[in-house]
């Protein structure tokens, strides 16, 4: 440690006070968190290589097993048959956002046990602003590793409409908030990373199985009228549908609104949870935790 | 309770404290960590937040970084509520916390960079001040190592240098030199005493390694979530009419006898 370091090169920390920050100090904020998550990423290859893995051994090995036998009749928004890669490739693209947006609220509860999400709290900027970005950051994430799938899909013969591939961008945005700020809201209810487990059996594959990503509505009505209502009821349902609809350029307007509205409801519960002085994070100064 | 008062808001020449604590309390449940403390710093100085494990120094860290909320009584940072104005409050203040916090997957730079864009601080400004604080903790050139490569020392070296990059006022260190060698245990203070002389940085030091307290310091002493005592140090010394700081240390903690918590001024 230094301790002959001149006044003129400390000179740089003179405590200094300004105005209210601006945009242009918000947008730096938020380019940092993004920055940040990707640069996490990057470093983290076997998750990348995982979150790629993953639904491709579901497109590879189960569509191809279960092309025979499930046959997908011609619905909305498909205007002939359709391979059942075909079908499945949206649900694929929201098990990857789902599966993010669970990660990124694994990746709280560590940040927050291993202290590094204090550095993020103290931040002067609004709480809701930090949360927002650190939202965007792992949609932005999430939408970088869809498009990868999307990309190895393509050169194994699965394929949207060109245009499709831009389409879908909003849809998965949304979609991906919606799930990144449901992930977020679970983090603040998990006190410790083992109970993580919990949201694998309890969230991701509930919400998953319980949705049309791996077979229509209509059929799962018919096998189980109650299951059929469990699917109405679960966001992830209605995420997939916007995706589905996207890939051709339709907007299915039910789902559209299902995503939004749910988007706005956790996003609300996620910034009352992580407020100090209302929500969760209260209860956990009750009982000693880590903020 | 000692009671030799650091600078108050409103007193004498309009200063403003640093940090003004009033008639704070917290309790996890029923346990209650911290009962009605008061007490408050005037800028540029060094004050040493003394206590033993569970004294209440990292929950009264806690609360003046807004991690937990004051539900009872008040802190103000430079006149800044922590409740009702904590972005600004935020602005004047750097912490180093007690856990490492540095993201062990980045880089010391990119950790650096991180924080400062959570100030708002960018570009060539944000590039200009982690060069600049590099070499004060003497840590130059390591911009590109792992943060996962360094040692305990150098980790809490660029923990001070990302609390100093937004150029705070008040500095708060929770037990900053935990775990770390003599030699940097002795640099680090070294550099923080620095900043106090040389940039009129106010710095609260929370510690329970009473060598790490000079004569002219100030102490706040905390014993199981009550302030025993606060004032400079020699002037707690005298009062507790013991010859040094550890004896007037061991005499605040010590239970159920004659305490400096007994003795009024």
């Amino acid at each position: 440690m230094s301790t002959s370091a001149t006044p003129q090169k400390l000179a740089s920390v003179t405590p200094v006070r300004s105005g209210a920050f601006g945009l242009r100090h918000y947008l730096i904020c938020l380019k940092g968190v993004v920055l940040r998550e990707c640069l996490r990423f990057l470093h983290q290859r076997e998750r990348f290589i995982s979150s790629l893995v993953r639904p491709l051994v579901w497109l590879f090995i189960f569509a191809a097993g279960f092309r025979q036998v499930l046959g997908v009749s011609i619905i909305p928004p498909y205007k002939t048959y359709v391979l059942y890669e075909v079908y499945i490739t949206p649900g694929l693209c929201g098990m990857i956002l789902l599966f993010s947006g669970m990660q990124s609220s694994l990746s709280m509860v560590y940040d927050r046990e291993m202290g590094n999400m204090r550095t993020l709290l103290v931040s002067p900027f609004p709480r809701w602003f930090l949360l927002v970005s650190k939202m965007l950051a792992g949609v932005a994430v999430s939408i970088a590793q869809v498009y990868a799938f999307l990309i190895v899909a393509w050169f194994w013969g699965v394929k949207a409409p060109p245009l499709g591939y831009l389409f879908v961008l909003p849809a998965l945005f949304l979609s991906g908030m919606m799930l990144c700020a449901l992930g977020m809201l679970l983090s603040s209810m998990i006190k410790q990373l083992e109970n993580f487990a919990g949201i694998m059996n309890f969230v991701i594959f509930p919400g998953y199985f319980a949705s049309p990503a791996l077979y229509p509505l209509w059929r799962i009505q018919e096998a189980s009228p109650l299951l059929y209502k469990i699917c109405l009821v679960n966001p992830f349902t209605y995420a997939v549908e916007l995706i589905r609809f996207a890939f051709y350029g339709q907007v299915d307007w039910v789902s559209l609104g299902v995503v939004a509205g749910c988007t706005l409801l956790f996003l609300a519960a996620a910034i009352i949870a992580y407020d100090p002085s209302r929500g969760l994070m209260t209860r956990k100064q009750d009982t000693g935790g880590n903020a | 309770m000692i009671g030799v008062q650091h600078v108050r808001t409103g007193g004498p020449g309009n200063e403003v404290a640093a940090l003004d604590v009033a008639g704070v309390s917290h309790s996890y449940g029923s346990k209650r960590a911290l009962n009605n403390v008061s007490f408050s710093i005037a800028p540029a100085t060094f004050t040493v937040l003394l206590g033993l494990n569970g004294a209440g120094k990292t929950t009264l860290f806690s609360l003046i970084s807004h991690l937990y909320d004051t539900r009872h009584g008040s802190i103000r940072i430079f006149g800044h509520d922590i409740r009702r104005a904590s972005g600004e409050a935020l602005r004047c203040v750097g912490i180093v916390f007690q856990a490492r916090t540095l993201d062990l997957d980045l880089s010391v730079y990119q950790n650096l960079s991180y924080h400062a864009s959570l100030h708002g601080i960018g570009g060539r400004e944000a590039r200009q001040r982690i060069a600049t604080l590099l070499e004060t903790v003497d840590m130059q050139g390591r911009e590109h190592d792992k943060a996962r490569s360094l040692s305990g020392g150098q980790m809490r070296r660029i923990e001070i240098a990302r609390a100093l990059l937004h150029r705070p006022s008040l500095l708060l260190l929770d037990e900053a030199t935990v775990g770390l060698d003599i030699q940097s245990r002795a640099g680090i203070l070294a550099t923080i005493r620095r900043l106090v002389h040389t940039e009129g940085i106010g710095v609260l030091w929370a510690t329970h390694l009473i060598d790490e307290v000079e004569d002219g310091d100030h102490a706040v002493v905390l014993r199981q979530g009550n302030l025993v005592a606060s004032g400079t140090v020699s002037d707690l010394i005298q009062a507790s009419g013991t010859g040094s700081i550890r004896d007037a240390f061991s005499k605040l903690n010590r239970s159920g006898t004659a305490g400096i918590a007994e003795i009024s001024p």
